[in-house]
This record gives structure tokens, C-alpha cells and sequence, in this order.
């Protein structure tokens, strides 16, 4: 089959990959550098019978996605830093709540205002633990226009299944660049839905999960009738002050994810068999990546690229395994050393680990790792 | 019917509710129910939704689908509901904390939009939850934990506001004139649009006891005597006014529902 190919920008690539997913809700609030992802979406979405709602704010953008998603519809917002910081309340309460959403970041330089049009990662942290209180992660990290495309569509099924809110962390580098992109067919794409109750409407206890720990999800409106409170609640969904059922939960929604960790961690790497050295890096920082790797190889450098797909969770067991034969890891991220914390607490002492920062508002060029490897070897 | 009201809308197994003794937040869920079950409303497509506070746990004892929200957010979530499934009778319980101080802006725009959502704000004059902290709604001068001194804020007019704000139908009741209360509500969920009620409740144990206003028997009392309907109103003098507080139908004009008009534009593709 001959595909159509086009040019997208990342933003762009995004929104098409979310209808494919299935999203039919959108609720946003304009911020740079994602606010082509709610135009467009405005754009879209009543063609297929979806809704868009530009809110008074982004908290109340986040919290429209989760009321719509407890009617049943998947639904999105995107945002950049300063929004992605007002996200931080609702996005804890669709954990505690399990309510399937996606939300995008696409990171721009901080810290506060920043700077609003260049790209950064500075919230790769943020990411992990911005909302308050314990809580699991998925938040991911798509390198390229179609990766975007293939992300969104991820990031609502592994929501869907399950029932949590992922991030879908891009940068701006990623946003706003246009790549030629051929889109696959929508009957290629597998698509996942949120497992449903089964059984008596009476009888349904909202958050009694099966063995793998994902409780199956009634649609409001549908006559289960039942609770939903941010509050720490019991298998009912009611709440409770019971040490025992705040154990529980707090465990339970911590577990979900770590159970299904191998389904939904993934990572790229590249000429790790032979490599001493091996660049780690995410999103629009691993094409800086990717050639310098090149460029050092010409000189007969053993190097290498490790480039997680899911920051969350963060591909920990690769990363040990070729800490084994690696001697160096250089960590090069768009922020003053946020996801090299993360390779260090997993190499330890195991191999040498140099950073490449940057901040100023400029993405990393591969120059830069360049010379990073070339100085420390 | 009282008691079989309560029976087919309240979640029995979950009462007593936490309210105190004598809080006047009890009336006024129970009749939300009563105006409820006189339109006799599909109880499946009914979704009652609320932000943080006393009143907000009303959503627990409520056999709807209901979704206790954070902190003065029960309108957008309110709205993502009622956007994604347009079928469905949306309510709010939010109080006068929730609704006007952290949720203030969420309010003018969800009165602004003409939303089909139902708010009933039960005004206490105080966040009962953490310990009587002075509100939004708190009057001039009166006391608080945080205004041990007297509050010199000026409280708001939370009916006023919302029908300056776009709301189309809006109300005011207490907790003592009940059956007023239930009209209120009854016709609020009859309005296609945006409709605020604004329930005075009373908070004995908080706001009374800190500004000396009796006990819960004395505070129904003030409602009563204190509250002036608008139609009396207009035939009083100002000095018959002085310290009266209006209650009553305070707007009735339809104008075209938010959802339906997103409707519209979907139509437009589906014709396509």
C-alpha cells in the first residue's frame, strides 16, 4: 500500500496520533510551545464527533479531561512548564482516582516564565514526582515526529490499561520541528480500551481490582452509580481513615505499575555490543546524540546511545546490564543533571558518568558531546 | 415525604453523615433530592459532583454517580462531564470557600459559558472542614479563626455575582425556608443552562460560636427573621431593609445551553 507522505511538526503529529488512539475530548488552555496541539484539536475533533473546550485555566483543563474521562471518552490536554506546574493537583487526583487521561508537556525553558519558544528538559523531574504524595509514573519521551505520532497513541493505551494518567514528555525541539512522515493506516495500529465491569451494576465496587491489580471501570452515567473522591478510599471507592486501607491503596497504585513494568518500559540503543562509552540521553537531545555517536565512530571510538522511551518508569535493568561492560556513560540532557540522578542511583560505581548540560535556551549540539567524550577520555 | 426521600436517594448504608449537630447542611442535600425526585429525573444519568469542604461530602451520601473533587475545582470537572456526555443532569455541591475564594474563577466561567450544570452553593459564611477560617462570604467585622480581630474583607454577593456573570437561572434560599429552597433547585434543573442557588446554611459550630449566634435552634431563627423575599421586597423601604438579606428567584432568562451549541457544530460535519 502506498502511503502519503507528509511534513508534520511534532505538535502536529501528536494530535493525529491521539485521534487514531481514540481521543475524543480535549481540554486546554493556550501556552507556548504546545498550543498547536489544542488548535488543531479544536480543529479536528468535532469531525469526528468529538468535543474541544478551551477552559479558564490549566487546572481547569485537567480537570474537564478527567470528568470527561469518567464518562467514557479518552481525553488529553497539553501544556508547556508553567501549566504543566498548575497540572500538578488534578494529575495526583486521576491517580488516586485511576482515571485514564494523557497529558503532553512540551518543556520549554525555565525556571517560571522562562524562556517560552526555546527548548528544554527541565522537567524530567517534575515528570516523576510534581504532584504531591506517593504516586506511580508513566511518562514518555518520543525522539522524532513519528515517534510522536507512535507515543500518543502508546501513552493512551498504556492509560487505558492501566488506569493512569501518562505524560507524554516532549521537548520543544520536538514540538515545533517538521520531519517527513508517512502515518500508518488506522487498521495497522492496535488500540487499547479500559477494561470493563462485568457482572451485576449492583454488586460493582469501583476499585476492587483483579490479580493484576487494574480495577475494571464503569462510565458515569451507565447506572453503576458509584464514588469517586481523591480521598484515600477502600474497594468501594468510598473513603475511609483506616491505616490499613491507606496502606493498601497507596501500595496497590504503586504495584500496578511496577507488576507491569516489562510491558510497559521500552528504550533504543545502538552499537552497545562493542562500546566503552555510551551516550544516554532523551527526546530532541538523542539526534545530537545519535550523531556524534557517528562522528566519534569515524574516529574509531567505540561509542554507543541509550535512549529510554519511558523516563517512567526509567529502563533500570538495561541500564545495569550494560553498565557491566560500558566504561563511561555520558548523560546529556537539556537541564543542569535531573535524569542522570536517576544513572547514577542505578550504576553507582560500576562506570565512570560525565554529564553534558545546557540551559541557555539552545538545544545541545553534537559538537558538544563531542568534545565532552573527547576531554574525558 | 421525608423519610422516603431519604430512603431512595441517600446512600443509607454511609449515614450519619459528619456534619455537627445542628449544621444546616442536612436540609439542604435533602432537598436536592426532593426536587429531584418531583421532576422524577432518570437517577442513572444524574452525575452530582463536588470541590472540597463540609458541604462537598454531601456527594458521599448520594446514591448518583458522584465525584468528589480537589479543592474548588467541582465546576471544571462539573463541565468535562457535562461536555462529554450532554445527556446527563449535572449538579455541584460546593460551599461558599470552595465556590468563591479557590473556585472564584471557575465559577464566573462556568456562569459565563451558560453550561447545563446545576450549582447549589451552600453559604455558611466560614471553611467549617479546617476549623472556622473566615470566607469570601464571611460578613464585615464578624470573627474567624484567622480573623480574631473581626474580617475586614468585604464579603461577597454570591447571587449577584453569578447572575452578572451569565448564569441564567439563579436563586437564593436558607435552610429554614425549605420549600422555597426546593423550587429554587427544581427549577434550576429545569433551566437548560447555568443555573446557581445559593442555599444560606448555618454553621453553629464554627461561625455561630465565634460571633455568638446561639445555638443551631437560634441561627434557623435569624434566617427567618432576616430573610425578605424579593417580591416583599420591593414594596419595603430601605430602612425596613436595613440588616435584611434577599431571598427568592433573583433571574429566570434562558439563553442558548453551551453543549448544544458545541452540538451544533458537530452537526455540521455529520451533514458533510
Amino acid at each position: 500500500m502506498k502511503r502519503k507522505a507528509r511534513l508534520m511538526q511534532g505538535n502536529e503529529a501528536c494530535v493525529e496520533g491521539a485521534i487514531a488512539a481514540g481521543m475524543r475530548f480535549f481540554a486546554g488552555y493556550p501556552i507556548t510551545p504546545s498550543t498547536e496541539i489544542a488548535e488543531l484539536s479544536s480543529e479536528k475533533l468535532p469531525c469526528v464527533g468529538g468535543k474541544f473546550i478551551q477552559m479558564e485555566d490549566e487546572i481547569a483543563s485537567m480537570a474537564a479531561i478527567i470528568g470527561a474521562s469518567l464518562t467514557g471518552l479518552k481525553s488529553m490536554t497539553a501544556t508547556s512548564g508553567p501549566g504543566f506546574s498548575l497540572k500538578q493537583e488534578n494529575l495526583g487526583y486521576a491517580g488516586i482516582t485511576e482515571v485514564p487521561c494523557v497529558v503532553v508537556n512540551v518543556q520549554r525553558g525555565g525556571p517560571s516564565t522562562g524562556l517560552p519558544t526555546s527548548p528544554a528538559q527541565g522537567e524530567i523531574m517534575q515528570a516523576r514526582w510534581g504532584t504531591h504524595g506517593d504516586h506511580p509514573v508513566i511518562a514518555l519521551t518520543p525522539s522524532s515526529v513519528r515517534e510522536t505520532f507512535d507515543l500518543t497513541i502508546r501513552a493512551f493505551n498504556l492509560s487505558e490499561k492501566y488506569r493512569i494518567p501518562v505524560i507524554l514528555l516532549m521537548d520543544e525541539v520536538i514540538g515545533h520541528m517538521r520531519e517527513r512522515v508517512e502515518l500508518p493506516d488506522t487498521s495497522e495500529l492496535e488500540i487499547i480500551d479500559r477494561k470493563r465491569p462485568a457482572g451485576n451494576k449492583e454488586d460493582y465496587k469501583a476499585y476492587k481490582a483483579d490479580e493484576d491489580l487494574i480495577p475494571p471501570m464503569a462510565n458515569f452515567g451507565e447506572g453503576y452509580r458509584y464514588h469517586v473522591t481523591g480521598l484515600v478510599h477502600d474497594e468501594t471507592g468510598f473513603p475511609s481513615n483506616s491505616s490499613v486501607v491507606a496502606d493498601k491503596l497507596v501500595r496497590r497504585l504503586a504495584d500496578k505499575i511496577e507488576m507491569h513494568k516489562d510491558d510497559i518500559i521500552q528504550w533504543e540503543e545502538q552499537n552497545t555490543e562493542d562500546a566503552d562509552i555510551v551516550i544516554v540521553s532523551i527526546g530532541g537531545v538523542s539526534r545530537a546524540a545519535d550523531t556524534a555517536m557517528k562522528m566519534l565512530r569515524s574516529k574509531g571510538l567505540k561509542v554507543g546511545t541509550f535512549r529510554p522511551i519511558t523516563v517512567w518508569p526509567f529502563p533500570e535493568k538495561r541500564l545495569e546490564e550494560l553498565a557491566e561492560k560500558v566504561n563511561t556513560f555520558v548523560v546529556a540532557e537539556m537541564n543542569l543533571g535531573q535524569m542522570v540522578l536517576e544513572v547514577e542511583r542505578i550504576i553507582k560505581n560500576k562506570a565512570k558518568i560525565e554529564r553534558v548540560n545546557k540551559v541557555n535556551g539552545e538545544a545541545i549540539y553534537p559538537e558538544e558531546i563531542v568534545t565532552k567524550i573527547e576531554e574525558v577520555l | 415525604m421525608p423519610s422516603a426521600v431519604v430512603d431512595k436517594f441517600f446512600r443509607t448504608n454511609k449515614l450519619p453523615q459528619i456534619w455537627c449537630p445542628g449544621c444546616g447542611h442536612g436540609i439542604i442535600t435533602r432537598a436536592i433530592t426532593v426536587a429531584v425526585e418531583k421532576l422524577g429525573f432518570d437517577r442513572d444519568k444524574i452525575c452530582v459532583v463536588s470541590g472540597i469542604g463540609c458541604s462537598s461530602r454531601a456527594t458521599g451520601y448520594l446514591d448518583f454517580d458522584t465525584l468528589h473533587t480537589t479543592h474548588g475545582r467541582a465546576l471544571p470537572f462539573a463541565t468535562g462531564v457535562k461536555l462529554a456526555n450532554p445527556d446527563m443532569k449535572v449538579i455541584v455541591i460546593t460551599g461558599d470557600g470552595d465556590c468563591t475564594a479557590i473556585g472564584g474563577n471557575h465559577l464566573i466561567h462556568a456562569c459565563r459559558r451558560n453550561i447545563g450544570i446545576t450549582t447549589i452553593v451552600f453559604n455558611n459564611n466560614i471553611y467549617g472542614m479546617t476549623g472556622g477560617q473566615y470566607s469570601p462570604t464571611t460578613p464585615k467585622f464578624d470573627k474567624g479563626t484567622t480573623a480574631p480581630y473581626g474580617n475586614i474583607d468585604k464579603a461577597f454577593d454570591i447571587s449577584n455575582l453569578a447572575a452578572s456573570a451569565g448564569a441564567t437561572y439563579v436563586g437564593r434560599s436558607t435552610a429554614y425556608h425549605t420549600n422555597l429552597l426546593i423550587s429554587l433547585i427544581e427549577n434550576g434543573l429545569k433551566n437548560d443552562g447555568f443555573s446557581l442557588i445559593e442555599a444560606i446554611s448555618s454553621c453553629p459550630t464554627y461561625y455561630g460560636r465565634k460571633n455568638k449566634k446561639g445555638d443551631a435552634v437560634n441561627m434557623l431563627e435569624w434566617q427567618k427573621d432576616h430573610a425578605v423575599n424579593i417580591s416583599a421586597a420591593s414594596k419595603m423601604t430601605p430602612e425596613s431593609l436595613e440588616g435584611k438579606f434577599l431571598i427568592g428567584e433573583f433571574k429566570n432568562s434562558p439563553e442558548p445551553e453551551y453543549t448544544s451549541e458545541y452540538q451544533k457544530i458537530i452537526d455540521r460535519f455529520n451533514k458533510e
